[in-house]
């Protein structure tokens, strides 16, 4: 015997190519749903761990614009502003520091990196305190700096396998013609030190002819400290600008929500389009068949019957387009990643496209519910047809 | 053998069904009164447009008369334009009536078998599922079973669809131009099949048909000429009783 479920099922089968364009186009909006949420959600977790790896919670730079700071405090920025190295002296003295670290950023263009050069990134940091700060980095080989003054570097994971060099190795910095020893290799974090050269901030400040003057005092805060209170009376100090940890996210993740309103609002159009897609193609399979569905009635079909069995047609059809698309998003999570990464080369480190069971399950919700919205129409208008409009047609 | 017994199956009294084209008004069924007895086996024949298949759509519940009255099995279906709902008919067209028509209407994707079935999924009389094999044997196309409708022969195609408006074991069989599709010698197969349905299990067939062979089959054959019963040039007075 038959069920109705088997009846929509082999409907479909009639006309295969309609059928499966239609499936395709529910399958490539699932896909492009399932990627932009996977994206927002593995942005998100990444930025949130690269800015915790930070190891501390503020940020005192030069006045400025607090998106480059945002954007020095994560990656390293090229326009650079400088303050006094006395302000360290200040910072420390208030009764929430807990410790701070004073560091010194410098961007040189090294024309051998990559195919058309590149800019390499060297943060100067105070041996005393920064590794204290940063106590979760571990060492692949060697370790920090011999001396305060010495002209040694730490390499992060991925900026020694660019380089290719090892503990023991040389470091020329170009432009400067300045010969460095590398002394450790980091472990790889997942966050941005991978890509990060580490010299002493004294050698910085000699190699780059920079004197007392810094580009950010990374702030440990005492866990009892009223943040909200220290932030204020930074603010009244000349010259410079705190950035705490919850300012740096909002401030990034107020331009990620930006992007991410553009990219949902592709994401809707794409819904729509497959909505369209399905509506026609349903409505054309009951245009073609008004004969059979009134033959159908008079075999004692109610108008309700024939509803559920156009619907059924619609939800078959969402349903292996839903699959179908998020089995594609899946497995092409990966090369999503490597297409944003090209685009977005200030993105995040980590996982950028997470795909979770939530997030599946969710597609498969909103996919259910465009096969439910848009099978109505179709179904409504094929439960109505009476048979005699079959035996009329006959007749003609 | 069985035949024809003394119930009335159908009873129409004045029906008439009017259709306006443009300023003009046309009776496509004029003051038809007729009745049917359970088991008997009628046939209306007429040249085209004479009415023929509207006056057995309106037999068969699938359209409804402007006037008149029309009484199954003894209750009243439609009387001076009150008429039963939607729902009502439909369950009267399911517990009644088996329709076949001149195409055939089987669902290309599902089998024979699964086409036969196919009125199960919205409605099954109970026990009637156990005859399904009966059916398919008696109409000859049980070793058809498994084959999709292309690839059978149009006799066995009607067959199909002949089986598909028995398995619910409907009351009355309403056939429009059931031969309409075939040639001679299938069309003879049919024949052969709706009499031995009507002799054998009893069951009242009203068919419409332009084919002499095929309504010489019948009991009683009613000629149809501008939506009018006609007895010999005469078009018959209901008054005078003509059914």
């Amino acid at each position: 015997m038959i069920n109705i479920f088997q009846v929509a099922y082999k409907n479909l089968l009639r006309k295969k190519a309609r059928s499966g364009l239609t499936i395709i186009g529910i399958a490539l909006a699932a896909w492009v749903l399932v990627s932009l949420l996977g994206f927002n959600r593995g942005y998100e977790s990444s930025l949130n761990k690269d800015i915790d790896n930070l190891g501390f919670q503020m940020l005192v730079t030069a006045k400025g614009c607090p998106y480059e700071a945002a954007t020095l405090m994560l990656k390293g920025g090229t326009g650079l502003r400088y303050m006094k190295q006395e302000i360290a002296d200040s910072v420390a003295s208030q009764p929430e520091v807990e410790q701070i670290t004073p560091m010194l950023m410098q961007a040189v263009f090294d024309p051998n990196k990559g195919e058309s050069g590149g800019i390499t990134a060297y943060l100067g940091v105070d041996p005393a305190t920064f590794p204290k700060m940063k106590s979760f980095l571990e060492f692949k080989q060697g370790g920090w700096f011999s001396d305060p003054n010495a002209l040694e570097a730490v390499m992060g994971y991925e900026a020694a396998e660019l380089e290719q060099r090892e503990a023991g190795d040389l470091l020329l910095i170009p432009t400067k013609n300045v010969e460095l020893k590398v002394v450790g290799v980091l472990k790889r974090t997942g966050t941005q030190d991978d890509g990060t050269i580490f010299l002493p901030l004294k050698a910085v400040q000699k190699i780059f002819g920079i004197k007392d003057e810094l580009t950010g005092i990374g702030v440990k805060v005492k866990k009892e400290a009223d943040i909200a209170q220290f932030e204020e009376r930074m603010y009244r100090l000349p010259d410079v600008q705190v950035v705490s940890l919850t300012q740096v996210k909002q401030t990034i993740m107020t331009l990620v929500s930006t992007a991410k309103v553009m990219v949902f609002s592709i994401a809707l159009i794409a819904i729509l389009i497959a909505v369209v897609g399905v509506i026609n193609t349903i409505l054309m399979s009951v245009m073609e068949r008004i004969q059979e569905i009134g033959i159908l009635k008079s075999m004692g079909a109610t108008a309700w019957d024939i509803f559920k069995l156009i619907w059924l047609e619609t939800l078959i059809l969402c349903l292996t387009g839903g699959l179908i698309g998020t089995a594609m998003a899946m497995a092409t999570a990966k090369l999503t990643e490597i297409l944003v990464r090209q685009l977005l080369p200030y993105a995040p480190s980590g996982g950028l496209v997470q795909i979770n069971l939530v997030l599946v399950l969710f597609t498969f919700g909103v996919v259910t519910l465009i096969g439910l919205i848009s099978g109505i129409y179709p179904s409504w208008k094929a439960g109505r047809v009476r048979p005699l409009d079959a035996i009329r047609s006959q007749v003609e | 053998m069985m035949g024809a017994n003394d119930h009335l199956a159908i009873e129409a009294y004045h029906l008439m069904k009017l259709f306006r084209l443009g300023s003009e008004e046309i009776a496509a069924v004029n003051d038809v009164t007729l009745s049917v007895k359970e088991g008997e086996f009628i046939a209306f024949i007429g040249p085209s447009g004479s009415g023929k298949t509207t006056l057995i759509n309106i037999l068969g519940c699938l359209d409804n008369p402007s006037s008149g009255q029309l009484v199954l099995g003894g209750r009243s279906i439609f009387d001076q334009g009150k008429t039963l709902s939607e729902a009502k008919l439909t369950r009267i067209r399911r517990e009644i009536f088996g329709y076949i028509f001149q195409k055939f209407y089987l669902i290309p994707t599902l089998t024979v078998l699964e086409n036969v079935v196919l009125p199960f999924t919205f409605y099954r009389k109970p026990g009637a599922e156990s005859e399904v094999g009966e059916v398919l044997r008696r109409l000859g196309i049980d070793h058809r079973q498994g084959h999709l409708p292309g690839e059978i022969s149009g006799g066995e195609m009607q067959r199909v669809a002949i089986a598909r408006a028995l398995v619910n074991r409907p009351k009355i069989l309403l056939a429009d131009e059931p031969t309409g599709n075939l040639d001679t010698k299938r069309s003879e197969e049919i024949g052969q099949i709706l009499k031995e349905l009507n002799q054998k299990e009893g069951l009242t067939i009203v068919l419409v048909t332009h084919n002499p062979s095929l309504a010489n089959r019948a009991h009683r054959v009613i000629e149809l000429r501008d939506g009018r019963i006609y007895q010999g040039e005469e078009p018959c007075d209901p008054k005078a009783g003509c059914s």
